[in-house]
């Protein structure tokens, strides 16, 4: 069973406000990058990127990070990883770093990106900007920038599907069950 | 004892016996002999009255073979005793349907004298549960550099002489053998390799070999030596006889020399005509034995070759091996098959099959190796030893090396399911069952 | 890759191969980084069991273990306490007591590895047997033309030297093929086994007829000691036929690459103006040996038995 819960105009929207927060709360954009986690998080960045640049003018680097080599399940898992890219040409050192997800929920995502970001470098500030936060947190972290609060339960599933994957935009709730 | 066996099919190809009959043993000989359709069929009076005096094993459905002689066997004592001993190995012929067996000189210390041939011969008489037959060594110590005491260890009651796994590599000194063994009448038994052919290989030369990354034994590392021992046997008139043919050429060169009129004979192992090198695959140290198994090609060659009578007999090369020698590298693993248990099954694929006939397998098996080594067995004729093998040759079971008898549990044939059991073995006055 | 261990090339499908590499390119990333290092094997200990010495195969898959995290220990077997009756089950059981995740095993005989995964509970990783293979080694190998060449459809390959005892090249030809590429095995007659032959694998008895329009050149170390078997006259013969010389380079395609999975014998299987020269790749080798490790050890590491 499926439920549609935002679609293309929702997304946007949120994501022009979360942009507008960002350059309110960094008044300094030139410190300032985004670093999308693969694969969701990626596509959310460069976005937000862009909207910024339409809003404020200004070009704001942003990057891709893979955080499998980080994860705590690797005993868990049943399927092959797949290591994706981690793209990031710029120098993190003292910078302000935007992380960017689709999706909180454990948030043991968040705490395996930062401890990758913490190993290329030494960041001023990290930040956090969440399409959806799902609750159900096991680790004590919290997003900066939220799209939207989402509450579920643990037999759901939220999942982001956007264009750049191949799906027209929208974000769906999926139950368990016949 | 007196034991009756009665309503059996009896198959004996020394008195071209084949059908229904009974069989009469008194003080371990066999003292009558009846096939119904000859009109020896007693009356249902006479028979009750017999029942009460013998011991009756009423084998109707079964077939009654005179007992198996395995003229290739390690029996591994002297010296190698954790191996296998002459009790645990004689246990282990008659389990497989086998009443006598000729055990190989390659222990330690060798047999190429009499002390030792006297040694086995006496244990085998004590602790044996079926007929054993040494066959001496060629050379001393088995070392190819000169003669063992053959005519001693003849009269001590060796049958042939071989240098089994050890082949004799010096032409002049196989020439000898030959020579000297006329004065004896017995044969030599040659392992065909040439050994700097063969030089550190662990199983057939092939595509299988290359895919494993194991060193290879070409099938001409033994047509060579097959070859060279022909033309010594046609220069020396010895008595030769070829131990376990593996290869489609090894076979077709026995046959010429037959088609000669020389005096040749030959035999294969159930592993030759069953499994090909693709048992090896995955490392299986259980599949390793030399000569090494070979192809589809070698074994419709060696199935071709008993059915025309190039190759005379069946023997089993039982090379018991502790677990220690097998669970372990390939290139260190000892070569050889703990297959007494298994064979007289896997021949009777070869009747299944059409390869052989019953009474032909019974030849293979029983009358052929005894004329060859020229001893009174593979047969049931009145007067002679009650040696005697009871089959059902319907019965399935499965190969678990557990419950072997021998202490090598080293088969390639482990979980098999075969067809055709020896389920009673008669011999030395005693009546042995097998039901897996 | 679908099993626990990693013990032949065969045991894997194309698309396996692809992932390692793939996986590969993540770590040769890491590797370029000031930290070389991710946590994600922590805990996890590798165990180096290594009965043939081998400084670089083994120095390779530690830093690769290293890399990852976990705990490396080295367990060298002298060849002389194989003699003395020591058991390769025995030696495996303590292994196994020791509480390893991995184990790397490099043996001087063939099938060891898959005996190895049989007895233990580790993943087991074959680091050559005996003539057998030695997978990773082709792994790094191709990681190392699809680096410098972009693909392998349509590419040649040369094998060069003793294909019949080099695990080297028995891992390479099966990889090679699977990945599409075209492998021609040159060396003398008694080293080059027909039983190699096949689709897209041609056999070549003269440098200068199997090396003509190649696009990589992958020369094999010459085992000295083969000398005394038989299998070759003299080290002086065997130069002269079939070293690698740039005048025998000048055949292969102008871009041509040469690769050796060292050490390399200097004058016996290889010119030092080739070793040495642009073409050489040898030590891309080396560096992305523990980019492909990295990967093997990972991907095996949460395989579920």
């Amino acid at each position: 069973m499926e439920k549609e819960l935002l679609d293309k105009r929702d997304i946007d929207r949120a994501l022009s406000r979360m942009a507008h927060e960002i350059a309110e709360r960094n008044r300094s954009l030139e410190d300032i990058c985004l670093i999308g986690i693969q694969r969701g998080g990626v596509h959310l960045a460069r976005r937000l990127a862009r909207k910024i640049k339409d809003y404020e003018g200004a070009e704001v680097p942003c990057g891709s990070l893979d955080i499998s080599l980080y994860r705590d399940d690797i005993n868990l898992r049943k399927e092959q990883p797949v290591v994706r890219k981690t793209e990031i040409d710029f120098d993190i050192n003292n910078k302000t770093v935007v992380l960017v997800d689709d999706v909180l929920f454990t948030g043991r995502s968040i705490r395996a990106a930062m401890d990758a970001l913490m190993d290329m470098g030494r960041p001023a500030k990290i930040q956090l900007a969440i399409l959806i936060d799902r609750g159900h947190r096991e680790l004590p972290i919290r997003a900066d920038y939220v799209g939207k609060n989402i509450p579920t339960s643990l037999s759901e599933k939220i999942e982001v599907q956007l264009s750049e994957e191949g799906h027209p935009d929208r974000v769906v709730l999926l139950k368990e069950g016949k | 004892m007196k034991v009756l066996i009665k309503n059996g099919y009896i198959v004996d190809p020394s008195q071209g016996i084949d059908g229904v009959g009974e069989i009469l043993i008194e003080e371990g000989k066999i003292k009558e002999v009846r096939e119904h359709r000859s009109g020896g069929r007693r009356d249902k009076a006479e028979g009750l009255l017999l029942e009460e005096e013998f011991k009756v094993i009423d084998a109707t459905g079964l077939y009654v073979f005179p007992g198996l002689v395995d003229m290739h066997v390690h029996l591994r004592e002297p010296g190698f005793e954790y191996k296998e001993t002459i009790k645990t190995g004689t246990l282990a012929a008659v389990r497989g349907g086998f009443t006598s067996l000729c055990c190989m000189p390659n222990t330690k210390p060798v047999n190429d004298n009499e002390t030792v041939t006297e040694f086995i011969l006496r244990k085998a008489y004590a602790e044996g549960a079926c007929y054993v037959f040494p066959i001496g060594a060629i050379t001393k110590g088995q070392r190819g550099e000169e003669l063992a005491e053959m005519g001693m260890m003849y009269e001590a009651g060796c049958v042939a002489f071989s240098d089994d796994g050890m082949p004799v590599m010096n032409s002049l000194l196989m020439r000898r053998a030959l020579e000297y063994s006329k004065r004896f009448g017995v044969p030599i038994i040659s392992h065909a390799e040439d050994i700097n052919l063969s030089a550190g290989g662990v199983m057939n030369e092939g595509m299988v070999s290359l895919s494993l990354g194991l060193r290879g034994i070409p099938a001409e590392a033994e047509v060579v030596m097959i070859k060279r021992d022909i033309e010594l046997a046609r220069l020396t008139g010895g008595r030769l006889h070829i131990a376990h043919v593996s290869t489609a050429e090894g076979v077709r060169a026995v046959r010429d020399a037959k088609k000669e009129g020389l005096p040749v004979t030959a035999e294969t192992c159930p592993h030759y005509f069953t499994l090909t090198e693709d048992a090896v695959r995955g490392y299986k140290t259980k599949a390793k034995v030399n000569p090494p198994l070979r192809t589809d090609k070698d074994i419709e060659a060696i199935k071709e070759g008993l059915s025309d009578g190039t190759i005379d007999v069946i023997a089993t090369d039982h090379a018991p091996h502790h677990r220690d020698e097998k669970i372990c590298e390939f290139d260190r693993a000892a070569f050889g098959i703990s297959g007494i248990e298994t064979a007289l099954s896997l021949g009777l694929t070869l009747v299944r099959d059409g390869v052989l006939s019953l009474p032909g397998l019974v030849e293979k098996m029983s009358l052929n190796p005894a004329r060859i080594l020229n001893i009174r067995k593979g047969t049931l004729k009145v007067g002679e030893d009650a040696d005697i093998t009871i089959i059902d040759l319907n019965k399935k079971w499965k190969v678990e090396p557990e419950r072997f008898a021998s202490k090598g549990k080293n088969t390639p044939f482990e979980g098999f399911i075969l067809e055709g059991l020896p389920v009673i073995t008669i011999c030395k006055g005693k009546i042995y069952e097998r039901d897996n | 890759m679908k099993g626990r261990h990693l013990l032949s090339i065969k045991d894997l499908s194309k698309e396996d191969i692809i992932h390692i590499l793939d996986t590969a390119e993540g770590f040769r990333d890491v590797l370029k980084r000031d930290i070389k290092k991710v946590p994600t094997l922590r805990g996890k200990t590798v165990v180096n069991l290594f009965f043939e010495p081998s400084t670089r195969t083994r120095t390779s898959f530690e830093l690769a273990a290293k890399r990852l995290s976990t705990d490396v220990i080295n367990f060298s077997v002298p060849t002389s306490s194989v003699v003395k009756g020591e058991s390769l089950i025995d030696t495996a059981k303590t292994i196994q007591a020791l509480g390893a995740d991995f184990v790397v095993v490099r043996h001087a005989s063939s099938g060891v590895p898959h005996l190895l995964s049989e007895q233990m509970d580790a993943s087991i990783v074959n680091a050559g047997d005996g003539i057998n293979e030695h997978p990773t080694q082709a792994l790094l190998d191709a990681f190392t033309i699809r680096e410098k060449k972009g693909g392998f459809q349509g590419l040649r390959v040369a094998i060069v030297g003793d294909i019949l005892h080099s695990r080297v090249a028995k891992s390479n030809i099966p990889c090679l093929r699977k990945l599409g590429a075209e492998v021609r095995l040159i060396g003398p007659p008694t080293l080059v086994p027909e039983g190699f032959a096949g689709e897209g694998i041609h056999l070549f008895y003269s440098m200068e007829e199997g090396l003509r329009d190649v696009d990589v050149v992958m020369m094999l170390r010459i085992q000295l000691e083969r000398q005394d078997r038989g299998f070759f006259p003299t080290v002086d013969e065997y130069f002269r036929l079939w070293g690698l010389t740039e005048e025998r380079m000048s055949l292969a395609r102008p871009d041509a690459i040469v690769m050796h999975p060292g050490p390399m014998n200097r004058g016996v299987e290889i010119d030092s103006a080739v070793a040495d020269s642009e073409r050489a790749v040898i030590l891309d080798q080396v560096t992305n040996g523990i980019a492909v490790r990295m990967a093997v050890l990972y991907l095996l590491g949460g395989v579920k038995s």
